[in-house]
């Protein structure tokens, strides 16, 4: 039970000032007379699929949207979010102007002017870190923000601040994908466009929710099942795109990597490993296979809890097919094994050799809107541009030279997202800016970070609505949205797109990038942060990601938008004899006899000598498995119509109204034993702490389980439950599996009846 | 103005995954902002996450317009049938309670029947329809009948259905598996053998050994 934690309060005073409200379509934006004066072509402000859209303007409003056919990714296709993006903007919640923290004002904050409130953010800066040291002062950025503003944020701790302690929401994301897939292949993005579903034999789906999650790309899946493609989908619940699919496993909850290790079993055992691909072109496979032998159908079946028939019959389409596609998602990588259970996954890629060409791919389903270009160019902990090191001295020496500065001045790796709340709790940390991080709903044990938040000697936060997190902020600064500034991102194929400006920001809000340079500025560090707009910043990342993996050198804004994006690396110039990537830059990785900076020719992946790494997976459970006292296991997820923490979608009202609150979903065999019907209000517990919910009793769930969206702050948020545990080399934490009492309520909980159904 | 090749409207239900993009993309629509005329629901959703998205079928005899006594709703040439003439509709619910489809709604507040139109406004200029446009698993599409075939070489498109005694033909096609006899789309056939997708999945948590369930 929740022993050391208290439960957060309903925050009325808060809300009712600053919501979030939901905003519908009134006025201009219902008048079926009036006519949008232009449209401007951008992409969707939420997941990592980017869809083309084109956004209807008139004067400084945004009145609707509009489909763009021609952007190939998605042709006009778009999700309820994307539909419905443009009520974000001007919305009565919004920021117009900075805020103090004073309790004695309405909603605990008070408008200060907008210099004012940058000349104490930077004498609060100042003053830590002349107290308590460079690293008393943490950055924590996101992946929402597009490529120049990440790289900008990286530049600005490792450069300005001088802060080890600089990380990004992206740790909630898309860490284990990237560590699985840097250990593997050297490079951390998919590996092929999305044009290589079609035509895969096989379509191997794990632990993605793609229908609700990643909408655009269940078309690509159907697509390929028209013309015979088996979809075989790895999940705990019946998804909407696992209803009609060819086979369906239902892993119990963090046990991914043993069903890959006795799918490789079967096909070592069967003769289905490509030998040649696998002597040619990879290292280590007789160690994985020696981890593999372990692994029976009988004894994965048992670990797993999917039968073992249906395990033989998923090993035998994939051992057997002649093209493939496996795509994965957070279902895998959520765990304190999540790189593992990557690597696994990547194993039976490997042993079937269907990589690197058409129709043979594998890939993760990025999250966020920039979760792919937000974790190469240096908001991590431990990163530079380029998806560069800084911990590797040349690396160092490259980039000071670029920023004009000695290696010497920059600061060592620091630590993960968790990892800095922890040092904030511990006293480490004194202060704090973020933006685009919403932890108090994303993070695990969210009673924990609020209370790590509230020791906070200072902490500033730049949103565009006061977010939950926000109002644990001393200051706040007015930032800007999507559709108010300009710049790229890259998305899930690795297709850089450009997200371009359709109105300016309101009142005394302004652009990301203008803020942060401007607290630079005032702190009287300007150096390097004087840059006249996302453009310049783009020109200068290309110069810092030169040479390296993700190489950008060769992509400009002309090009990108020419040719409906680029696919990065993307190489300014290339050694004699090796041709130039195209105008689409490369579409996929790993082909047969192609060059990159790493390998120099000795083979398509990006090691030394150009072979790709089997490892071996042993196969750890869950830091918290079930007992006695928390016999059910609790795992969380999305819903179609709301983005992550929420802080834009639940104050849609057309989105909110398609799934208001989070529900438990829970088998009507567990509910039955515990006297719960469709709709009761029930507790579900865990070690650190409670949450009271409407149950939904669905036959679609495993009946060992419960399901919980996340995207809900306060007294519903899931992650009141969840567990802090991470895994040791990504540092994702362990969303997906935790465990939980569950019983039905006494009565409905206090917010029933206070809070509207998205606050 | 009619750039576009002859495009027909299809609906796949198998491929429908319920998020609703139709629904809110509806409500986009220049004709009728801020109201959706798509009905999309979960079939039980107790048992499965089966949805069934319902746009209007436009009948080339439309028995909304047959029983309407006020003569509101009318076809277009090009097959369209449309919501109720302002000036003419009654508000009598006539046509709301014969569809066959169940699509007409009747908007109490505006004393009118509003249906789905096709998109007239962007169909009439060669665009695709907004539901059509948006729907990410293309469960509803807009395309011509050769792509089609192309695309989905599994699917038959079926125009004709049967309600008891009522045969009708409608310029929306329903794709149905190319293998499987058009009586199958029938209603009163199918209340005999209520046999549906989710009986099959059930046995996947149901029978607890096999699925190597503990409980």
């Amino acid at each position: 039970m929740a022993d050391t934690q208290t439960p957060p309060s309903l925050d009325l005073e808060a809300i009712r000032r600053f919501g979030p409200y939901r905003a519908y379509a009134d006025e201009v934006r219902v008048d079926t007379g009036v006519q949008p004066e232009r449209l401007v072509k951008t992409h969707c402000c939420f997941c990592g699929q980017q869809c083309g859209m084109q956004l209807k303007v008139r004067g400084n409003a945004i009145t609707g949207i509009e489909p763009w056919y021609e952007f190939p990714f998605n042709a006009g296709m778009m999700c309820p979010k994307g539909v419905k993006r443009y009520l974000q903007q001007g919305h009565p919640d919004r920021l117009l102007h900075a805020y103090r923290k004073d309790p004695a004002a309405s909603g605990g904050f008070r408008e200060l002017p907008y210099g004012e409130a940058i000349r104490r953010v930077a004498d609060e800066i100042s003053r830590i870190q002349e107290a308590h040291g460079n690293d008393a002062f943490a950055v924590l950025s996101g992946a929402s923000l597009t490529t120049e503003k990440t790289y900008l944020m990286g530049k600005f701790a490792h450069m300005c601040l001088r802060t080890s302690n600089i990380d990004y929401n992206g740790r909630l994301c898309m860490v284990s994908a990237a560590a699985g897939n840097k250990q593997a292949f050297g490079i951390d993005r998919a590996a092929n466009p999305w044009s290589d579903i079609l035509g895969a034999e096989v379509v191997w789906i794990s632990g993605a929710n793609v229908a609700e999650c990643a909408p655009i790309t269940t078309n690509y899946v159907w697509q390929a099942r028209e013309h015979g493609a088996k979809v075989i989908v790895v999940d705990p619940r019946i998804t909407p795109l696992a209803r009609t699919c060819d086979l369906f496993l239902p892993v119990k909850p963090g046990r991914d990597a043993a069903l890959f290790n006795g799918v490789l079993h079967l096909m070592i055992e069967n003769g289905w490993v490509d030998r040649e691909f696998v002597e040619r072109h990879t290292v280590g496979f007789d160690a994985a296979a020696e981890e593999a032998s372990a692994w029976t159908p009988r004894r994965t079946a048992e670990v797993t809890g999917i039968a073992e028939a249906r395990i033989r019959q998923a090993a035998e389409w994939w051992g057997t097919a002649k093209s493939s596609f496996l795509l994965h998602a957070r279902g895998l990588e959520h765990h304190s094994s999540g790189v593992l259970n990557v690597l696994s996954a990547i194993n039976v890629v490997l042993a079937s050799g269907r990589i690197g060409r058409e129709a043979c791919g594998y890939a993760t389903i990025t999250g966020q809107g920039n979760g792919q270009g937000g974790r190469e160019h240096g908001q991590k902990a431990d990163q530079l541009p380029g998806a560069r090191d800084l911990g590797n001295p040349e690396h160092r020496a490259y980039v000071a030279g670029v920023w004009g500065i000695e290696p010497e001045e920059l600061p060592q790796p620091g630590v993960d997202a968790y990892e800095i709340v922890r040092k904030i709790d511990r006293g480490e940390i004194k202060g704090l800016l973020s933006i685009c991080f919403n932890p108090v709903v994303s993070l695990p044990d969210n009673n924990f970070v609020r209370r790590a938040l509230e020791k906070l000697e200072f902490f500033v936060a730049i949103d565009f609505f006061l977010s939950e997190t926000a109002r644990y902020a001393h200051v706040v600064l007015p930032g800007s949205l999507h559709e108010e500034d300009e710049g790229t991102v890259t998305q899930v194929e690795g297709r850089i797109v450009k997200v371009n400006r359709a109105v300016d920001p309101p009142g005394e809000a302004r652009q990301d990038w203008r803020i942060v340079q401007d607290v630079a500025r005032a702190l009287g560090r300007e150096r390097g942060l004087t840059f006249a707009g996302p453009r310049e910043i783009f020109e200068e990342l290309r110069v810092a990601s030169k040479g390296h993996v993700a190489d950008y050198s060769g992509v400009t804004w002309e090009r990108v938008e020419q040719s409906h994006g680029v696919f990065w690396p993307c190489p300014e110039e290339t050694p004699e004899g090796v041709p130039a990537p195209g105008p689409q830059g490369t579409p996929r990785l790993f082909e047969p006899g192609s060059w990159n900076p790493i390998a120099r020719g000795a083979g398509p992946f990006y090691f030394p000598d150009g072979r790709a790494r089997f490892h071996p997976t042993p196969y750890r459970g869950p830091a918290e498995d079930v007992d006695g006292e928390y016999p059910v296991i609790l795992t969380t997820g999305r819903v179609v119509s709301q983005f992550l923490s929420g802080n834009q979608t639940r104050r849609i009202g057309p989105l909110v109204d398609q799934y208001p609150e989070p529900r438990l979903e829970i088998h009507p065999r567990l509910a039955a034993r515990l006297g719960v019907a469709d709709g009761d209000w029930v507790t579900a517990e865990s070690r650190r702490g409670d949450c009271t919910l409407r149950a939904s009793v669905v036959t679609t769930i495993r009946p060992d389980t419960v399901f919980i969206p996340y995207h809900w702050g306060g007294r519903k948020s899931a992650n009141q439950l969840t567990i802090s545990a991470q895994d040791p080399t990504s540092k994702i934490p362990e969303y997906k599996v935790c465990a939980v009492r569950v019983r039905k309520a006494a009565g409905p909980p206090e917010y029933a009846d206070a809070l509207e159904p998205q606050q | 103005m009619t750039a576009a090749p002859q495009r027909e409207f299809f609906i796949d239900p198998g491929r429908c995954i319920g998020c609703q993009a139709c629904v809110q993309a509806c409500t986009e629509c220049d004709t009728h902002r801020g109201v959706s005329m798509i009905q999309l629901d979960f079939v039980d959703r107790g048992r499965s996450t089966q949805t069934a998205p319902v746009v209007c079928m436009h009948c080339d005899s439309p028995t909304c317009a047959e029983v309407c006594p006020a003569d509101a709703i009318k076809r277009t040439e090009d097959g369209v049938v449309q919501t109720a003439r302002k000036p003419r509709c009654i508000a009598c619910n006539n046509c709301v309670l014969a569809c066959p489809f169940g699509v007409p709604k009747m908007h109490t507040e505006m004393h009118l029947m509003m249906k789905c139109d096709m998109c007239y406004d962007r169909t009439s200029v060669g665009l695709k329809p907004m539901c059509a446009s948006v729907c990410p698993s293309q469960a509803l599409a807009f395309t011509t009948r050769e792509e089609m075939a192309l695309l989905r070489p599994s699917a038959r498109p079926v125009n004709t259905f049967r309600f008891g005694h009522q045969t009708i033909r409608t310029k929306v096609a329903t794709l149905v598996p190319r293998e499987v006899p058009e009586e199958i789309v029938d209603v009163t056939a199918a209340t005999f053998d209520p046999t549906i997708g989710h009986e099959m999945l059930d046995d996947v948590f149901l029978d607890g050994d096999e699925a190597g369930v503990s409980s």
